[in-house]
């Protein structure tokens, strides 16, 4: 039996090529393990090294001593290192080894033609979209596309991946946020029906099979080598990719060498724009929603008493007569406050003035949302059907997620947590549908920041790259 | 220093103390400690669950289920809740050692006020793992806690069958046979430890064990009442 599963390279080679594993996430028994060691298919490294000065955790590339802690360890009867960074991905010690493989290369198989999908795209997609397949075709190092709030980024990627699959390359789609992996899947299943796929994500049971296309989220990567010829990068920007650096090091190490990486973006930060700057990074730019129509310009209400209104449990005090007076009162309603402990005490007081002035006809209507509600996927489902009307939200909801027909308001745009960014993305949440392409965006603020200023300004700036 | 919890810088008042004692993280930050909830008041004089009589209806149904409890009294430290149950997880099953360091002063201090003066000849005994527990984790949590304790420690249980606590029933768990053996008889009085007492099955499996050999008292000290 072992022996014929030792022939059959191939299927071994798709589990484990591209893997970079703990003995433990190797899905086969010991004596197997050994098989594949002693017949040079499987090679093994230390887990964590040190030199004189640093300690590297091989699995994250944690080299940062303050997550490095010391384990009296019953395995090998000695105390060493463990990583406490990638510690959720299961724990990585010094006296264990990360395995890889090092047989033939796996095979994925070449489609005739992958995409089952029928939309069409615009001019301005298809410009991009033909830019993404020539540096695939190329095998570019990397590219960055630069599109807005709504310009159809997923779309733009379908002609691109559908030419890696044709050639029987390994696509990765991956991105920060656990929401994003869970709303791709099945628009990407539809687009490729005949495609194996798996979708990686914390908590999720997709581990067993493997797929030649994989979504998942950045954190995923860290169990893999030299896997992806294709490696996209969705909302670079976010948190946490941008603010943890063994996200990025993954993503390297994940893609092949030989291999591209698209970098997509609506918001990029400081160093992805001087990089485009100094033209070290291509990128192409696409600065028109896929409807056609600008994106919504936020308004700013200064409100005086905002501070005293928040500590008190109450909207912002020119938040009700706005209410009142939207153009169009039969959109739902985004709203978003700084922290977890506003979303819980806004709810009731809010509640109470839509049920009040009959917006709302009853409190199921209207719900909260924050990161560690467990109900957060139900909530955003009800809103997205339409069972609700208005939910209040920390800045979670600010990117990935479509709504068709939306308003947002801002509850103290001042704050810290709202960069430019996030200003910029969650005033993209408005108008994205081209039955209603318009959506007011109002920041409650106690006084202007850099950060407002500058993501009106981009807004502003993306409407006009973009001929309005 | 950073929190062990959430990494967070702890203090900027940097002292002589962080210049001599390099790398030296055991604690959580105030805000992270608040989470912590120490039982409190009025408390079961048999299982340390709060409560306002002297003792609980649970301990009351052990007592009329077994003529004679092999427990003389357990004594824990903390409160149930969601925080220390993800303290607990990352602890315990992710195998995050270090942050078990924070509970150190906490189980020296209930030592303390519990045990010291009136028991002399103490042994500290913690509950074992199975074999294949050991290997996943890497490290046995009771006896961990068991070393925080200012008397000497001897692995004197071993665990038969290996299944999981959390893993079942309330009923299971009580009508279980004994999963532990002995690995040497004890003529001194004994404090078992443990992370947690939910049902006090284990503990009292444990117990039954050490009396039936001779043992003259035997004691617990858990973390967490839970």
């Amino acid at each position: 039996m072992q022996q014929n599963i030792m022939e059959n390279f191939s299927e071994l080679a798709t589990v484990l090529d591209g893997k970079l594993l703990r003995i433990e996430e190797i899905p086969f028994k010991s004596t197997m393990i050994e098989l594949l060691l002693s017949k040079k298919l499987l090679d093994t490294k230390p887990a964590i090294t040190k030199t004189l000065l640093t300690t590297t955790c091989k699995r994250c590339g944690n080299k940062d001593n303050r997550y490095f802690a010391e384990i009296p360890c019953k395995k090998c009867s000695r105390t060493h290192l463990y990583c406490r960074k990638c510690i959720e991905m299961g724990r990585v010690m010094e006296c264990e080894s990360l395995y890889y493989w090092i047989g033939p290369p796996a095979i994925w198989p070449t489609h005739q033609n992958p995409s089952s999908w029928e939309g069409t795209l615009t001019t301005a997609q298809e410009k991009a979209a033909n830019r993404i397949k020539t540096a695939i075709i190329n095998q570019e190092k990397e590219i960055l596309v630069w599109a807005v709030c709504g310009a159809g980024k997923t779309e733009m990627l379908f002609p691109g991946i559908s030419k890696a699959l044709e050639r029987g390359m390994r696509v990765c789609l991956a991105t920060p946020r656990a929401d994003v992996v869970r709303e791709l899947k099945p628009r990407l299943l539809q687009a490729f029906e005949g495609v194996s796929i798996q979708a990686l994500y914390g908590g999720n049971e997709d581990k067993g099979k493997d797929a030649q296309f994989v979504i998942a989220t950045t954190h995923q990567l860290l169990r893999y080598q030299s896997a992806f010829d294709v490696m996209i990068v969705d909302e670079v920007d976010a948190f946490p990719f941008h603010a943890d650096p063994s996200l990025p090091f993954a993503q390297k190490r994940a893609a092949k060498q030989n291999g591209t990486t698209i970098y997509l973006t609506a918001t990029p930060r400081q160093n992805l724009k001087k990089a485009i700057n100094r033209k070290k990074l291509p990128h192409v730019f696409v600065p028109v929603r896929y409807h056609g129509h600008p994106l919504p310009i936020p308004t700013l209400k200064m409100c005086y008493s905002l501070q005293k209104d928040l500590a008190a449990s109450r909207a912002p005090s020119r938040f009700l007569p706005w209410l009142l007076k939207r153009t169009n009162p039969e959109r739902q309603l985004l709203i978003f406050v700084p922290t977890i402990d506003l979303v819980n005490r806004l709810k009731t007081p809010l509640l109470d003035l839509f049920i009040a002035h009959r917006l709302i006809n009853n409190e199921t209507e209207l719900d909260a949302v924050h990161a560690s509600d467990e109900k957060r996927e139900e909530k955003v489902m009800a809103f997205r059907q339409k069972k609700l009307k208005v939910i209040l939200t920390t800045t979670i909801l600010e990117r990935g997620v479509t709504f068709p027909s939306v308003d947002v308001a801002i509850f103290h745009a001042g704050h810290d947590v709202f960069d430019e960014a996030a200003l910029v993305q969650i005033a993209g949440r408005a108008g994205r549908n081209a039955n209603d392409p318009n959506g007011e965006v109002v920041f409650f603020h106690d006084g202007k920041t850099e950060a407002m200023l500058e993501a009106i300004y981009q807004i502003k700036q993306m409407n006009k790259r973009g001929g309005f | 220093m950073n929190c062990l919890w959430c990494m967070e810088d702890r203090n900027n008042n940097l002292g002589w103390s962080d210049f001599f004692i390099l790398n030296k993280q055991n604690g959580f930050c105030e805000s992270c400690l608040s989470g912590l909830q120490q039982l409190s008041g009025k408390r079961c004089s048999l299982c340390s669950r709060m409560t306002e009589f002297e003792q609980c209806s649970d301990c009351e149904w052990w007592r009329n289920q077994f003529k004679s409890d092999p427990l003389e009294y357990n004594y824990s430290v903390f409160q149930y809740n969601s925080f220390i149950q993800e303290i607990i997880a990352k602890w315990k099953y992710r195998g995050d050692y270090v942050l078990g360091e924070v509970f150190r002063p906490y189980v020296y201090a209930a030592f303390i006020e519990k045990f010291t003066t009136q028991k002399k000849n103490l042994i500290a005994v913690p509950i074992p793992l199975s074999e294949e527990r050991i290997t996943e984790r890497g490290f046995n949590q009771a006896e961990m806690l068991a070393g925080f304790l200012p008397i000497r420690q001897e692995l004197l249980l071993q665990r038969v069958d290996g299944e999981k606590q959390s893993k079942k029933s309330r009923k299971d768990r009580i009508t279980t046979k004994n999963p532990f053996s002995l690995e040497k008889m004890v003529k001194n009085p004994v404090l078992l430890v443990d992370d947690i007492y939910t049902t006090g099955t284990t503990l009292r499996h444990a117990a039954r064990l050490l009396i039936e050999s001779g043992c003259p008292e035997v004691y617990a000290l858990t973390l967490i009442r839970g």
